[in-house]
Formats: C-alpha cells, sequence, structure tokens
C-alpha cells in the first residue's frame, strides 16, 4: 500500500517521515523520530504509557496512526524538559519520589502537564480522575499524586511571583 | 500487533467520504477516534482495506443548542462533551455518562459519533440515548434520514445503519426533571458490567415521565417500556422502584462472559437500576 509522506511539528520542530498508513504513531516516533520518550508499555490503550500531547489532548500514541497526525502538534516528554533544564513536573516527581522504576513516567508527566493546563489548581480527587488513564505498577499512586499537586503549587507561586 | 495494510483516506468533506464508501462499499470503513476500530484492527479482527478518515470534516463537529433541541455532530468527543458548559445545563445526564467512558486520553479521542453506530453493547452512549429518545441522522448517496435510536439496535454490532452510510449527528430534546447515569465495572476503563440510564419527570410528586434504559445487559441496549410504566402515576417511593427494577430485570438477557455468570449480572443490574432511578426521582 501507498506509502505517505506525514509532516508534523513535534517538540517545536517541523518532521517529515516517510510512513505506511498502518504505522502507529508510537512507533513512528520512537523509531523513526528517535523520541524514545513516549514508552510501549500494553500497547493496547491500558497502560498510558505512551501518551504524547496532540495539538492540546493527551492521546495514547499506541492507538493512533501516525497518518492521522499528519499536519498535527506534537509533545513528547523530550519536549517538555531535558537533562539540564528539567521542567517543574519532573524535578517534582524527583523530589516527591514519585516515581520508581520510571517506565510510566513519560507518559504520566506529558499528561499531567495538559491536566495542569486545563486545571492549574486541582483538588487531589481532580488529579486522580484526571490520571486514571496511566497505569504505575511501583509506586501505589501516592507520591505521583503528591508530585503533581505539588508542581501545580510551585507553578501557581512562580506566576504568582512573576506578576 | 500489527494491523493489516490498509489504503488511508482523509475527505476533507462528506461528499469525499461518501464517494470512497460508495467505491469500495464494505470494504471501507469510517475511522472517527479510533479507540474501538484500531484495536479490533491491530489484532486483525476488523479487516479494512479502505480506512476513511473523518477528522477533516467539519460538518460532523459542533454542539447546538436552539429551540429547545440538542443537536451534536457525531465527530464531537467525550472530552467535548465534558467541557460545554451549555450542553450541561441542557442535559447534564451528558457529563455525568461521558464522565464514566474509559479514561480521559480515550475521552479525548473517542466520540459520541462512534460510540453510538459502532453497535458494540458495551458502549455507553447508546443506551443513554434511548433514554433521552434520540434521533440519529444518517447520510448517504440517496440522501438524508432520519432513525429513532430505540430502533436502531438490531444486535451486537448490527443496525440500522447501512453499509454505505455515515452516522453524521444525534438530536434530543433539552432535559427537564431527574436524571442519572449509574455504572459499575470493574476498573478504571473497562466496559459495563450493569449501566443504567434514568429520567423522570415529576408534578406535584407524581412521575409523569419515566425513561429507564440499560447498557451491557443484552447484545443491544435495552429500553424497559415496562419500566416506565410501572413508575409513571406512582410517588416513586420504596415499593414502586421495586417493582419497577423487577419489570427492568424481565426485560435484559445478560450472557456469562469474564466479567461474570449471568446470576451475578442480574444481582449487579437490579442494584444499578435502583441506584438510577433514585438517584434520578430525588433529582426530579
Amino acid at each position: 500500500m501507498t506509502k505517505q509522506i506525514i509532516k508534523m511539528t513535534v517538540n517545536g520542530e517541523v518532521q517529515e517521515v516517510i510512513a505506511e498508513p498502518r504505522e502507529l504513531l508510537i512507533y513512528v516516533l520512537r523509531e523513526k523520530l528517535g523520541m524514545t520518550g513516549p514508552h510501549v508499555g500494553c500497547e493496547t490503550s491500558h497502560c498510558g504509557a505512551c501518551t504524547v500531547d496532540i495539538d492540546g489532548k493527551s492521546v495514547k500514541s499506541c492507538t493512533m496512526f501516525a497518518a492521522q497526525a499528519q499536519g498535527a502538534e506534537i509533545t513528547t516528554i523530550e519536549g517538555l524538559g531535558s537533562p539540564d533544564a528539567l521542567h517543574v513536573l519532573q524535578e517534582s516527581f524527583k523530589e516527591h519520589h514519585g516515581l520508581q522504576c520510571g517506565y510510566c513516567t513519560p507518559g504520566m508527566i506529558t499528561r499531567a502537564h495538559r491536566l495542569l493546563e486545563e486545571n492549574p489548581d486541582p483538588t487531589e480527587e481532580d488529579v486522580r480522575i484526571g490520571m486514571a488513564g496511566n497505569i504505575c505498577r511501583c509506586t501505589g499512586y501516592q507520591n505521583i499524586v503528591k508530585s503533581i499537586l505539588s508542581a501545580a503549587a510551585e507553578m501557581n507561586a512562580s506566576k504568582e511571583a512573576a506578576q | 500487533m500489527i494491523p493489516s495494510q490498509f489504503e488511508y483516506h482523509r475527505p476533507a468533506d462528506m461528499a469525499g467520504a461518501l464517494a470512497v464508501l460508495a467505491e469500495h462499499g464494505d470494504d471501507a470503513r469510517v475511522l472517527a477516534g479510533g479507540h474501538s476500530l484500531i484495536p479490533m484492527m491491530k489484532l486483525r479482527m476488523a479487516d479494512v482495506p479502505h480506512l476513511i478518515d473523518l477528522q477533516d470534516i467539519e460538518a460532523l463537529k459542533g454542539i447546538k443548542i436552539a429551540g429547545g433541541q440538542i443537536t451534536i455532530g457525531a465527530m464531537t468527543t467525550q472530552h467535548e462533551l465534558i467541557a460545554d458548559t451549555a450542553l450541561h445545563a441542557a442535559a447534564p445526564i451528558i457529563r455525568e455518562a461521558s464522565l464514566q467512558i474509559a479514561d480521559p486520553q480515550v475521552r479525548y479521542m473517542g466520540t459520541i459519533g462512534g460510540n453510538v453506530a459502532n453497535g458494540d453493547p458495551g458502549n455507553d452512549m447508546p443506551g443513554l440515548m434511548q433514554c433521552l429518545d434520540a434521533q440519529f441522522t444518517l447520510e448517504g448517496a440517496e440522501g438524508k434520514r432520519t432513525v429513532p435510536a430505540r430502533d436502531f439496535y438490531e444486535a451486537a454490532y448490527m443496525t440500522e445503519r447501512d453499509d454505505e452510510e455515515i452516522l453524521t449527528q444525534i438530536s434530543f430534546a433539552v432535559q427537564q426533571g431527574g436524571y442519572a447515569y449509574e455504572k459499575q465495572k470493574r476498573k478504571i476503563g473497562d466496559y459495563a458490567t450493569a449501566a443504567c440510564a434514568v429520567s423522570i419527570t415529576k408534578e406535584n410528586g407524581t412521575v409523569t415521565a419515566a425513561s429507564v434504559a440499560m447498557t451491557n445487559l443484552s447484545d443491544t441496549p435495552v429500553f424497559s417500556e415496562a419500566a416506565n410504566a410501572v413508575l409513571v402515576g406512582t410517588s416513586c417511593d420504596t415499593a414502586d422502584i421495586k417493582a419497577a427494577v423487577a419489570a427492568a430485570l424481565e426485560d435484559i438477557d445478560p450472557t456469562e462472559d469474564n466479567r461474570g455468570p449471568v446470576a451475578f449480572k442480574k444481582h449487579v443490574a437490579g442494584i444499578i437500576i435502583k441506584r438510577a432511578i433514585e438517584r434520578a426521582a430525588s433529582r426530579a
């Protein structure tokens, strides 16, 4: 079947890849663009490890064909922070022990980023409902929730300081 | 977990989508949010030589409320349904039910049109749409037609929609009175073991209209006229609710699966239907 050129903006850079229509977005990101932050966990749209941000939506990239992302703007964990300049959420997960093995963490943080964009001052319940599509098998979630609430408080404090 | 090869089509309008459907017949399927179809394609349980992505068709998007009537484009996502404050004021049961579908990521992609058109008895919107007496608009080469949600479902994955038609919009009246969508599921993201949509209108303490519809308790959604008939004219007290639950349970035909045996499903259904009627009545 016809391969096609897929043009999309990934972490602020315009990328063009050639892919068959049946290629899933997660594999195009990981194997063709070297964005190995989003992980393949269950590959059945349950676990959320492959979560990326597409046009302002948290999406499980194992359940989307790359062709659907033609023209889209995508942010992966690589676009949120770097080892030298961690995102507030990344700092917070480190500080509050919001990860153990770390496999789910890129998806967790990418999802949490969108959650806080939509709701900058969430309650614990908002965080638990908003993070329900991401599974962690290590932490028991308590520290993940704590990390996100703490990051929200810190982001709000720095916004206030800037005003 | 890699699907078979297919041709990807992304038409800009309905005419383009219908042309691909007309050309390829049942070799073509439309793609809305994809969160039912893509997993089936990955498992190779669905073979789709021509996939028609509807995401660029503006005519299929948006929520309109006018003249007491709510019209929702088929490509409107569950996330958009939850976020729309005007829709919440006009039919709060939509947000209550949508929040119980899958998880946030799935709700950003999952659409109301896909949810009702797929014919999966586990989907939540079909029962809800029967409760609300919604009308589905189908568009094909011959033009448009409207089918009531209560007449749309024939069997699991079998509906009134022809292969060459696209379900384009859903409409129903602005809601008055009490409502509830109750769902029992094993975990976030699971389909219902049992779910029930109820709408109840009361005047001077007496039920003047009732609508009870159930999810995943037969191979189609079940609209229980018998339960409605039991409730109308009563004050909806404990004995009335018990009788309505008994009537609703007569209308279902659950099958044994990994959510449990038939007796367990009927037990859960009884509790869920009771809770839904009680909560709807308390809000009426």
